[in-house]
């Protein structure tokens, strides 16, 4: 089923973050929304995940509404977002985040499953399961925020700039085991990047925000090659 | 103004309001140190304490003049805040709150074991007489009272202008990101340290107003209940700014006129009266931090501000 | 000799009474980062309401076990009504750290009028379920009973029942979690406000038992206005944070230790620096570890 969002507006106060946003995900697909700071990639992500408040709009998935509900609600819906800044709690061990993420699962033997699956993934997170998640590098806390989001047994996979601060060589294993996980496990997901070149290229399609409202929605190869996104945010 | 209506209100209202100033400077202290430094003090009345026993100790041993026993006062609970302080820098949130809870049950309780401060009965502090050239008709407790408000509005105006200046604006950096502040080139531990020690003298000040006007300090005169009190007041009055500083020192000290007034129509039993006005108060803070957490000043303002702003829609 | 072997028996049983109260209090802190001020209020109102029980059911423990039901009862229900909404209303600004703590301390002063008033004059004594006449060894008499022992025994057993609820339960995650960051554990799909009000469940049933066994030991007069009631409300907050408000084991560890010293403070020098021995105590175990004697190395931005 797809996501299908319309008219979606968030309002900062007396700011209107987003405005009037309106796109589909076909079920599978990845798709990457891009845009400079402050063009409301992050708001986009935390209207759909329930973690902020909206002021228009709606956003309907396998038949339910997303908006207006509470995280915790979405995330029993297939609905997991991995937030800004690495989305893992630091007084907790590697195992612990983990668990978290699949505490509100009823299955016991599948949360296993679905470990072994996290673990098998990210070989670096299984290595250091009993370590508090403050003494991992900036490369494994991404993937152990990606893995506690896994956890929950996502449909649909938020992930707001997993990249940021990351090494360039580390952000490439990330981004391929993000592909690979999406299409294992036909996850539909929306990425969220500052790091467009790398995030087009993994993506089907992408979406680009500016101030709040769509200024181009393409496949991604065509987003690649245009001159004006090029121009942008692609650097050359 | 404040003459002429001295003179026309009867002798208690005149006491009730050396009262209400003692509780303004009170007050403020604490809004001081709470809400512009962000330090919670729950043992605010161990600091009036400090202040009470100095005077009482000055004017009985020094016999020294009646502004240099406020003085003393001052000073003395300045540096005993200066000394706390830097320990209380190093805490946060609930630890320095239980540390000066610790100190508002532990201070007062010392006067027992030493002769000198007097033991349960306490220590005199009798301001004396008015000096004749105010006239016969000048009582003992108009004299308590112009003392009291001529300390207060002394003590209001000098806090005004350390809240303008750049200390009061660097508290409020403090308060409101501590790390943000340290990386601004803020010396956090500093500037909470200084203000432990101003808000210390003006509660020394504070409790040797106290003394003044109940003739003694004794550990009774400083319970726990006082440090709640105190809290409250600073909360009604709005904790993050001094301009309600007066709201709360009339609510504490009209609170117990209240309940009396309601316990005696309704002829009630003296369970009553000894609880009612903590009854009264508790349910006046809650629905404050309910209803205005930051103070009924600090609401009207945003009010203000919200109405201005939807007109320019 | 016996002088000392009473004072360190003394030291631990009042101690083992101050862990209780630390305890209730260590677990909302852990449960929702807030220090309830109003627990002993509400640890009052539950042995208030135990001994009704005791009235109607002539038993302590069933007594004891419904007192606790009433006061995690009461705790859930002032979490999900008062506490909501004070987070929606004050949670941000200024005042967003120092209104827990004023909300909780004017509900202190709530329920405690309130029940001065219900309540106030009546005589209210609990007797004890146990022997609580002192042991004699070898013809003296020893600051100890049976009473006290049990005391001291269900005081480790609720500490060891709770770390292991904390620690190896996904329950205890949940709470754990939940606390440190309410944000994280919403998006993993824990019902973070539910949680918080099982934290103040517990805590509340801890309260409640440190109140129904304080009371028979000594007087066995209940009163709001009692001694008995300040020292469990000061006390048991200055234990708590000198354990460290992070762990259980603290809070049994700093009860204890806050106990024995005040009880050789008592006997060998003098009683009226107790309190200030208390606050001497407190002074020094944050100035050497500032987050608590069991509280973690790591600086945690409460």
């Amino acid at each position: 089923m797809t996501l299908v969002v319309s008219g979606l507006s968030v309002d900062h106060g007396a700011i209107r973050a987003i405005d009037g946003i309106s796109f589909q995900v076909e079920e599978g697909q990845m798709a990457t929304v891009i845009g400079a700071n402050g063009a409301g990639k992050t708001t986009l992500l935390r209207a759909l995940s329930g973690l902020t408040h909206v002021t228009l709009g709606s956003a309907t998935w396998q038949g339910h509404e997303l908006l207006y509900s509470k995280p915790e609600k979405l995330v029993r819906l297939g609905v997991s977002h991995v937030s800004e800044g690495k989305s893992v709690i630091p007084e907790l061990t590697v195992e612990e985040n983990l668990q978290l993420g699949a505490l509100w699962r009823r299955n016991a033997a599948e949360s296993r499953a679905t470990r072994e699956k996290v673990l098998e993934t990210f070989p670096r997170l299984a290595e250091r399961l009993s370590q508090p998640a403050d003494t991992l590098s900036g490369g494994e806390r991404a993937m152990l925020a990606i893995g506690r989001a896994l956890m929950s047994k996502p449909q649909l996979l938020l992930l707001d700039e997993p990249s940021l601060g990351l090494a360039p060589l580390i952000v490439e294993q990330i981004f391929q085991s993000i592909r690979d996980l999406t299409t294992q496990m036909g996850l539909t997901v929306i990425l969220v990047e500052q790091n467009a070149m790398s995030a087009l290229k993994i993506a089907d399609f992408g979406i680009v925000l500016n101030l709040g409202r769509i200024a181009a929605m393409n496949s991604a190869q065509q987003l690649i090659f245009d001159p004006q996104v090029r121009a942008a945010y692609l650097g050359y | 103004m404040l003459f002429l209506a001295s003179n026309r209100v009867d002798e208690l209202r005149v006491y009730q309001g050396a009262t209400v100033a003692m509780y303004v400077v009170a007050i403020a202290s604490l809004i001081l140190l709470t809400g512009y430094s962000g330090q919670v003090s729950l043992g605010h009345g161990a600091l009036l304490a400090i202040g009470g026993y100095s005077a009482a100790l000055a004017r009985n041993h020094f016999s020294a003049p009646i502004w240099l026993c406020f003085v003393v006062a001052v000073l003395a609970t300045a540096l005993f805040g200066a000394v706390l302080g830097t320990a209380a820098a190093r805490l946060s949130g609930p630890y320095l709150a239980g540390s000066t809870l610790a100190l508002a049950v532990g201070l007062p309780s010392i006067a027992n074991q030493f002769n000198i401060l007097g033991g349960e009965q306490g220590l005199l502090f009798d301001v004396g007489a008015p000096p004749a050239s105010l006239g016969a008709d000048f009582t003992q407790y108009k004299w308590y009272f112009w003392i009291a408000a001529l300390a207060a509005l002394i003590a209001i105006w000098w806090l005004q202008n350390i809240l303008r200046s750049r200390f009061g604006r660097t508290w409020r950096a403090v308060r409101s990101n501590e790390v943000a502040a340290e990386l601004a080139g803020i010396h956090v531990g500093k500037s909470k340290t200084l203000a432990f020690t101003v808000s210390s003298g003006l509660a020394g000040l504070a409790g040797a107003l106290l003394a003044m006007t109940i003739s003694t300090v004794s550990p009774s005169a400083f319970p726990l209940t006082l440090s709640f009190a105190l809290l409250t007041g600073a909360v009604l009055s709005g904790v993050t700014t001094l301009s309600g500083v007066m709201i709360g020192a009339l609510v504490l000290v009209a609170t117990p006129d209240i309940a009396d007034a309601i316990s005696s129509r309704f002829a009630s039993s003296e369970n009553v009266t000894t609880n009612l006005p903590g009854l009264l108060v508790s349910t006046l803070l809650i629905l404050v931090v309910l209803l205005v957490p930051n103070g009924p000043v600090e609401q009207m303002r945003t009010l203000r501000t919200r109405k201005s702003t939807k007109k320019t829609r | 000799m016996y002088q000392l072997i009473n004072t360190v028996l003394i030291g631990i049983t009042s101690g083992a009474i101050y862990s209780l109260m630390a305890i209730a209090l260590v677990l909302v802190w852990r449960s929702t980062r807030v220090v309830n001020f109003a627990q002993a209020g509400m640890a009052l109102l539950s042995t208030y309401i135990g001994y009704e029980f005791i009235q109607k059911f002539h038993s302590f423990w069933l007594a004891l076990f419904l007192s606790m039901i009433a006061g995690a009862a009461i705790s859930a229900l002032i979490d999900a009504t008062f506490m909501r909404t004070l987070f929606r209303r004050a949670g941000h600004g200024p005042i967003a750290g120092v209104a827990p703590i004023i909300a909780t301390l004017g509900l202190l002063g709530l329920i405690r009028s309130v029940l001065a008033l219900v309540v106030g004059g009546k005589d209210v004594r609990i007797k004890p379920p146990v022997s609580s006449v002192d042991y004699t060894i070898s013809g003296h008499t020893i600051a100890f009973s049976p009473l006290k022992l049990l005391i001291v025994v269900l005081v480790l057993i609720l500490m060891l029942v709770l770390s292991l609820i904390f620690q190896r339960t996904n329950v205890g995650l949940a709470l754990r979690a939940s606390a440190y960051s309410p944000e994280i554990s919403r998006l993993a799909g824990v019902r973070v406000d539910g949680i918080r009000t099982l934290g103040w469940a517990l805590a509340g049933a801890a309260g409640a038992a440190a109140g129904m066994l304080q009371t028979p030991d000594g007087t066995g007069a209940l009163s709001p206005d009692s001694l008995q009631f300040s020292l469990l409300l000061v006390f048991g907050f200055i234990a708590a944070v000198i354990g460290g408000l992070e762990s259980l084991v603290g809070a049994v560890v700093g009860g204890l230790l806050l106990g024995l010293v005040l009880a050789f403070v008592l006997m060998y020098i003098s009683g009226s620096l107790v309190f200030i021995t208390a606050f001497g105590l407190l002074i020094v175990v944050l100035l050497v570890r500032p987050g608590g004697l069991i509280g973690s190395r790591r600086g945690r931005r409460a």
